[in-house]
Formats: C-alpha cells, structure tokens, sequence
C-alpha cells in the first residue's frame, strides 16, 4: 500500500490551508528572530540587524521584480529617497526620528510614484535602462547639492538625535528590535498582498501580460502601483537604515545598491516572501566569512553566485519551495 | 430592425503599408453565432482583436451595445461584457486550472467567495476539466489547454464571446462536444467565432461572414456561402473550366 492510500484511510484533522501553513511558518521565524537577539554574540547580533533592514529593501524589489515580474536597476534610488528623505530634514532643519521617518516614507511614495509613472510607459530592457538612468541622475543630484548632502562623503546623524519613543536607536538591542519590527512589517505586508486578489493579478501579469488585460484587468495601474509599494518599501528600508546606523551617504544612490537587492532576490528566490531573507543573509556572511582569509573575496562571491544560478536557478527559498514546501508563498 | 449587438463602421486598420483591414462595415444582433471565415492572411484575427481592443483601429468605429467603444482600452470593454481566448493559446502555465480560472471571473464576484468557487467549478465542468482542477495548466495536453481558454472565457458571463479558433488542435470527439457546448451558449450570449474547420462552422453558425484580402466578401447563412460563387473562388482560387 502507498503512503497516500495509508493517508487517505486515515480520519485526517482538519487541515491546514497553504495560505495559513505559510503564515504560521513566517511569524514562526519572526519569533526566532525574537529570540535569536539574547543568544548571539555581540557581532552576529549587530550583523542580523543590518541584514534585516537590507533584506526589507530587498522585500520591496522582491515585490515588483518577483511577484510582477519588472526587472528595475534604478532602487537606489528609492532606498536614497528614504534615506535623505528622512536624513536631511534631520541634519539640517533639526527634526526628531518620528516625523522624519514620516518624510522619509513620503519620500518614496512621491519618487516611486513619479517615476514609475514615467518609467512604466517602457518595458523590458527600456524599462532596465530607464530606471538605472533615473537612478543615475538621483545619484548625480545628491553628489551636485553637496553642500547639503555632503555627496559621498555623506553625513552623520548624531547619536543624540537618534533616540525615538524613548529609545536610543544607537543601543544594540533597541536597534536589533526596530529592524526586527521594520522586517516583520515588511513580509507581513507582502504575505498580505501576495494572497489579496491584487497580489494575485500582479503574479498573473508578470506570468502573462497580455492575458491579465485581456481578462479584464488594467494592467498598467496594477504594475504602477506594484512600484510605488516596491519603491516605498525600499525608501522605507533606506529611512530605517540611516536612523538605525547613523549614516547617510551617496554610496547608497550608486548603482551597485540597486543591483545588491537584484542579488539577494535572485539568490534567495524570487517571489518568495521568505528569498529576499535568506539571499541577504547568505550574501552577507559569504562576504564576511570570504574576505576574513582573502582579499579576493568577491571572486568567491561571484563564484557562488555562478554555482546557484546554475544548480538553484529558483534560488535557495524557491528550491525548497520545489522540492519540500509546495505550500510557500 | 432591432439595433445589433456589435457593429462596425468602415473599421480599418493598417500595419504599415499592409492594409489588414478595410472599411468593414459589420452588425451582429444579439444571441446570434456568426462565423468569421476566410483564408489565411484575410484579417480575420486583426478585425476581431479591434473588436475586444487588443488592436487599436487606424480608422472607423466600432460600437457595443449601442455605446461608442472604438477608443476603450482592453480591459474596460471586457469588464462591458466581452470575453476574447486567444488563436495561440495564452493561458497561466504555471498556476492550477482552478486559479487560471479564478483570475478570469474573481472581478464578477465582489468578496463573495462561495459564489467564485461556483462558477470556477461551473465553467471547468462545461469543458469537462472538472476532474484536473488542481493541476498545473502547463502539464496539460495542448487540447486541453485550448478547453481552459475556452472555459476561462465562458466563466465571465459574457455577452459577447469571441472565439479565434477554439477547435485547433482538439480531437475530433472534443470538437464534437465544443459544438455541443457552442449550440448550448449561443441562447445566452452573442458569439463570434473564427474557425477554419468548416464542419464546425457549418454546424454551430447562424450567419458566416466571409473575408478576404481585409475586405468583407460575403454575409450569409451557411447554406448562401456554401453556394456562393465569389467565396468559391477565394478559397479555392479561379478556376478555368
């Protein structure tokens, strides 16, 4: 007798739905996550902080390149929105965390409103290339107002400033708690939409286009508004990091930050909600752990990133996904 | 005379040089299965995507239920009562039968959800795709995929069915039962079909119009385009008895 006869026979509970599995199994890991901050050392536990607001940037690109399938270059420049959005209201008109977060995020509704509205009248590689164009000219227009955002050299948010609610953002366990809450915000927020008959019609375009319209649905409101919540979620990210870590700087702008979240998507698994996650968190210590006995660490970065781009082609979460978990989203 | 369903005035459409399309003039009254025939190449797939707005017109009108539809993007003549299934089957390959057809007619339901799964389950039963519901429709056989399209355009409701060449690819028992399914429709909804298997078209049609060259030909039951000499000739080329 099969293993499906011998479970067919037997009076099962009542069963889980996949949409309930996959939602237990994310707050799950935002619980170890919880818990992981009072058993790790002092230096894992300040890299898990910056990777969980890297990897709520790499969720916002996740939701555009992965679940409507639009391949951006241009994220820098909504991660810098976020960032400067909320950074230079700070340094120099002397605002507290709290509405400057608040600019922050209007910040990247107006960026990735604006140029989303522009961008999306291409698509495919024009698409590629007019978002790395306009995140070109945002990088080049933080480097020309230097005297106010002091380019790359870029500026410091006083420790002082940094304090929240109460809380002292530069403190390790306050700032390990609000990316942890930043993170969990941001992959509830995409299991919400991946399940919503919105989220559904944005996997449905980036599966067949053509089809969506003809079924009846604007496709191009839905890919627009797909990059104002992409965009939002990055400049959201970039408003949490400058706070978090006391920094802002034109490097964030430059064009390797709008290919690291491509990566970590594509490594960890595109339209999963847990990839974004796991590709943040592999590429970060394959970094760390590689350039701690070589200079050349970014060989055997790339060398890895060739190696699962051939074997994993889904990326890490969409295999296991494939292969034990049919149920994740 | 009652006002037809859909009609055209001097509809054309140019790609280029190439005229597709000419200055058709078309009415179809309402609960009526028109054919649309012709050879290869004769615009028959072009003048309906006009019709659905896949093809935007390069001249002429086209009006839906008594309403000026020419410049109505896609999607909002659909949601107006129009369904379209592609000539080349354009389906979700990696979603379940179930999902494709969820995404065709979730927009009908509101957040009635009992009454989506009725008529998800309704109309992969009248293609008798009721049995693979959770399977992926990329797996399926390619009759099979042309029966989803089929079913995905039925489970709108449409008051208007177009059809690009719905039997393509099927085996004759399935073209028997879409003829069976096309006869059931037809009392509720107006259908346009293009077809090539004249037998299908013979058996389900009302009324077929002929094009040939981006021009109309011919309108007629399927007994006056059978006899008629000019629809002879563009089918089968002049012959020199």
């Amino acid at each position: 007798m099969s293993v499906s006869e011998t479970n067919a026979t037997r009076p099962a509970a009542k069963p889980l739905t996949n949409v309930k599995k996959s939602l237990y199994f994310h707050v799950g890991l935002i619980g170890v996550l919880f818990l992981l901050q009072f058993i790790l050392p002092a230096y894992h536990h300040g890299n898990l902080a910056r990777i969980m607001v890297l990897a709520s940037y790499a969720m916002g690109y996740n939701i555009l390149f992965g679940y409507t399938g639009l391949l951006s270059l241009g994220h820098a420049m909504f991660f810098a929105a976020g960032m400067y959005g909320m950074g230079l209201p700070m340094a120099h008109l002397g605002w507290t965390p709290e509405p400057a977060l608040v600019a922050g995020f209007v910040a990247g509704i107006v960026v990735s409103a604006s140029i989303g509205f522009l961008a999306l009248r291409t698509s495919g590689v024009s698409f590629m290339i007019v978002t790395l164009m306009f995140a070109q000219a945002g990088f080049l227009t933080i480097l020309y107002f230097g005297e106010w955002t002091r380019g790359d050299e870029g500026f410091v948010i006083q420790q002082a400033e940094r304090v929240m609610a109460g809380f002292d953002l530069s403190q390790p366990a306050n700032r390990y708690n609000a990316a942890l809450i930043l993170f969990s915000l941001c992959l509830i927020f995409t299991l919400k939409l991946v399940h919503s008959r919105f989220g559904r019609v944005m996997i449905a375009i980036r599966e067949n286009e053509e089809r969506t319209q003809m079924l009846g649905y604007d496709v191009h409101f839905h890919k627009w508004m797909a990059v104002i919540m992409s965009g939002t979620m990055a400049a959201l990210a970039g408003a949490a990091y400058a706070l978090l870590f006391g920094y802002a700087g034109a490097t964030f702008a430059s064009v390797q930050y709008s290919i690291f979240p491509l990566l970590w998507v594509l490594l960890g698994g595109a339209g999963t909600a847990l990839g974004p996650f796991i590709g943040t968190l592999f590429m970060f210590y394959l970094i760390d752990l590689s350039s701690s006995f070589t200079t050349a660490y970014m060989l055997i970065a790339g060398l890895a990133l060739v190696l699962l781009t051939l074997f994993l082609p889904q990326g890490l979460v969409g295999e296991l996904r494939r292969r034990v978990m049919p149920w994740l989203t | 005379m009652t006002k037809p369903h859909i009609s055209t005035s001097s509809v054309s459409r140019h790609f280029g040089g190439l005229i597709a399309v000419d200055q058709v003039d078309f009415a179809v009254p309402r609960g009526e299965i028109r054919a649309i025939i012709g050879p290869n190449g004769a615009g028959k797939s072009t003048f309906v995507g006009m019709l659905c707005g896949r093809i935007p017109v390069s001249s002429g009108k086209i009006m839906f239920n008594g309403k000026d539809v020419t410049v109505l993007p896609a999607h909002k003549r659909i949601r107006q009562g129009i369904a379209y299934t592609f000539q080349i089957t354009s389906i979700y390959g990696r979603l379940s039968l179930k999902d494709n057809v969820r995404l065709s007619t979730s927009w009908r339901w509101g957040s009635d959800e009992a009454a989506l799964e009725n008529s998800i389950d309704e109309a992969l039963s009248r293609v008798g795709l009721e049995d693979r519901m959770d399977q992926m429709a990329g797996d399926l056989s390619y009759g099979h995929q042309r029966l989803l399209e089929i079913a995905m355009g039925i489970s709108q409701h449409p008051q208007l069915l177009i059809l690009d060449e719905p039997t393509q690819g099927l085996a004759d028992s399935e073209i028997a039962d879409f003829v069976t399914l096309i006869r059931e429709l037809g009392g509720d909804m107006t259908i346009l079909l293009i077809e090539h298997n004249m037998n299908v078209v013979m058996d389900t049609a009302d009324q077929i119009t002929v094009l040939n060259l981006g021009k109309v030909l011919a309108t007629g039951t399927p007994d006056e385009i059978r006899a008629n000499r000019e629809v002879q000739i563009a089918y089968l080329g002049e012959t020199h008895a």
